[in-house]
């Protein structure tokens, strides 16, 4: 059974077909990536399944729900979390706050528990705070944790933009570049650590650049071009398909 | 040549702004006063900014007056020693400033709640403030209710006013937001103006009762300070709580980055309209103690240039900031009250200080490092 099926997909902005009848779904417990030339349409897809674009056609079926007409924060509390290809962290709070923030839809106690600090709430606010710790600790920045989020090196805000998603306790995790602007050593870290979530039973869909992340941690890869799906299919096969081929070197002509 | 550059602009900054303060200068005091003025503007504020770059190198650590605020919460009570006592020693001139400061305290950190947690810029803000003052008045001199019935009838209406003016204007953002609320605030100023039946116009609502204890009345300003300090420690108290809590985590997150928060899972909407009713909540009881304390109420006090004030306690503190936003109140009733004696340019005083808060703060005196609001 799959976990997330999208079922031709279009989103048009105005005359620009930014994604074309996509059509692909994936199992839970896979890393699936994304690829394809600058502006193929990978964030826009990224976009319509998180419910920040409503897409023009199409839809999405998550858990057997469907999910293309909900607003993001619905989207996220079904389950599916997202990071950013800029980063988009809260900089003004420490880093635990940041995490804690993802926590907020685990948290019950309301407003007037908060006023008269009732047992309930401390006991909530501890285990979220714990729990954010967890998280950081799983992306191995939890020496950061008091520090102001907006001062952290750029790959340890990276690292933080992916705990807070996961925080959330979705099962699904969309990942835009996240080894964008990281150099060798940085990527490879990276890349244990995503393997990493697929052990702990999350699902991932990543969009990348990087073909030697692509080709190592996928278990299926998508291939976009102008918005049309090309290709699908395990790295191998990826890797020696032609069309896949043309759109990244072009053509060859004699 | 950017080294060029460079000094061109260090020398010529100073001119300007001695210019432009001696031009503000010149309705006052004719233009030998103006010129003089423009001559050791000139030369003092690069002399300034040599002794302000001394002060740094002398002064190594702490951009920020936060690590003076003892955060230990047992000095609270310290605090709280020489405010009990005040009204055995102080003369009634100085309580009457202090109740007003704490009418104000509460205001800005009502704002606070919707500027600072959440970000959104609110210029109507004194709306919130009349219709606390008003819905009291009115129930209290045409329906006959003593303060503590009246006050969470209006208090109550003065939330549901805020979530109606947010409903409709949370559909904007940033400088549309301002604009909305600028507006809004213009609006309830005019219909307290205008409806002459219900309001009594600009002849304004008198014979207010004061609140009531057991049948003492509180009317006595030593009474009433206390009924005001009563109110001001609650106010921060509670917000407080609510700052640090998933409430406030949420506030925060939109003011940092709303597209972030709501892939977070959090109902931005519903969060924003919260902070709308919540900060308004505080608006109406400041209104209410308001007209308890002055007993005459008339549209004059509900101004745009309220607003303002109220922003500018709430800027000059440092958005966020509930230790700073205190401060900025009480700076900002106390400083008026300090200048009486220069009667006419305290205006400008106060002008001047806020542009010079600006320059050389921008982030408040005790606030963040870049919290930024309307974008």
């Amino acid at each position: 059974m799959s976990l997330l099926e999208v079922k031709a997909l279009s989103k048009h902005f105005g005359g620009i077909r930014a994604i074309e009848e996509i059509t692909f779904n994936t199992r839970s417990g896979i890393i699936l990536s994304i690829i394809g030339p600058n502006g193929a349409g990978k964030t826009t897809l990224f976009n319509c399944l998180t419910g920040f674009l409503r897409p023009t056609k199409g839809s999405v079926v998550f858990s057997e729900k469907e999910i293309s007409y909900l607003s993001a924060d619905k989207i996220n509390l079904l389950g599916i979390s997202r990071t950013f290809q800029n980063i988009r962290l809260f900089k003004e709070m420490t880093v635990i706050e940041n995490v804690m923030v993802a926590q907020h839809s685990k948290i019950r106690s309301g407003f007037l528990s908060a006023v008269i600090r009732s047992s309930n709430f401390k006991e909530e606010e501890r285990i979220a705070k714990e729990r954010s710790f967890e998280y950081l600790e799983l992306l191995g920045i939890e020496a950061y944790a008091e520090k102001i989020s907006g001062s952290l090196p750029y790959g340890a805000q990276r690292k933080l933009e992916i705990a807070r998603a996961l925080a959330t306790e979705a099962t699904l995790i969309l990942l835009d570049e996240p080894t964008a602007g990281m150099n060798p050593q940085e990527t490879d870290e990276m890349m244990a650590r995503i393997k990493n979530l697929r052990e702990l039973g999350k699902t991932i869909i990543l969009i990348e650049h990087d073909m030697k992340v692509v080709m190592g941690i996928s278990d299926r890869i998508i291939v976009l071009d102008h918005g049309v799906k090309i290709a699908e299919g395990v790295p191998y096969d990826i890797k020696n398909n032609p069309m896949v081929i043309e759109a990244y070197l072009g053509r060859e002509t004699h | 040549m950017p080294e060029k550059t460079w000094n061109h602009k260090k020398y010529l900054m100073p001119v300007i702004i001695a210019l432009w303060f001696s031009f503000l200068f010149l309705p006052f005091k004719g233009i030998k006063a103006a010129i003089l003025l423009f001559v050791i503007l000139t030369f003092a504020i690069p002399l300034l900014k040599y002794a302000l770059n001394l002060i740094k190198k002398i002064h190594l650590p702490a951009d920020t007056f936060r690590g003076y605020v003892p955060s230990d919460k047992r000095y609270f009570f310290l605090l709280l020693v020489p405010l009990m006592t005040a009204p055995f020693f102080a003369e009634d001139y100085i309580i009457d400033v202090v109740i007003n400061s704490g009418i104000y305290i509460i205001l800005a950190l009502g704002l606070n709640i919707v500027v600072g947690f959440a970000g959104l810029l609110n210029l109507g803000f004194v709306a919130f403030y009349a219709i606390g003052a008003y819905s009291y008045a009115l129930i209290n001199t045409k329906l006959g209710l003593g303060f503590w019935s009246a006050m969470p009838v209006s208090v109550l209406l003065t939330m549901l006013s805020g979530f109606l003016l947010a409903v409709p204007a949370l559909r904007l953002r940033g400088d549309y937001l301002a604009l909305v609320t600028l507006g809004f605030g213009e609006i309830v100023r005019l219909v307290l103006n205008n409806w002459d039946s219900f309001t009594k116009g600009p002849n304004g609502i008198s014979g207010i009762m004061p609140p009531y204890i057991f049948n003492i009345s509180l009317g006595k300003l030593s009474y009433y300070y206390y009924l005001v300090l009563i109110f001001v420690v609650i106010s921060v108290f509670v917000i407080r709580r609510v700052h640090d809590s998933k409430t406030g985590r949420a506030w925060i997150s939109l003011r940092e980055d709303e597209i972030a928060s709501s892939a977070m899972g959090i109902n931005t909407t519903l969060y924003k309209l919260y902070s709308f009713a919540f900060g308004s909540f505080w608006a109406g009881l400041a209104g209410c103690l308001f007209a308890a304390k002055m007993r005459f109420i008339s549209p004059e006090s509900f101004s745009f240039m309220e607003s303002v004030l109220i922003l500018c306690m709430v800027i000059l503190g440092g958005l966020g900031s509930i230790a700073g936003v205190v401060i900025g109140a009480v700076i900002l009733v106390f400083l008026p009250e300090a200048l009486r004696g220069v009667e006419t340019y305290r205006m400008l005083a106060m002008g001047c200080g806020m542009v010079l808060l600006m320059v050389f703060r921008p982030q408040g005196l005790f606030g963040g490092k870049n919290v930024s609001i309307g974008s």
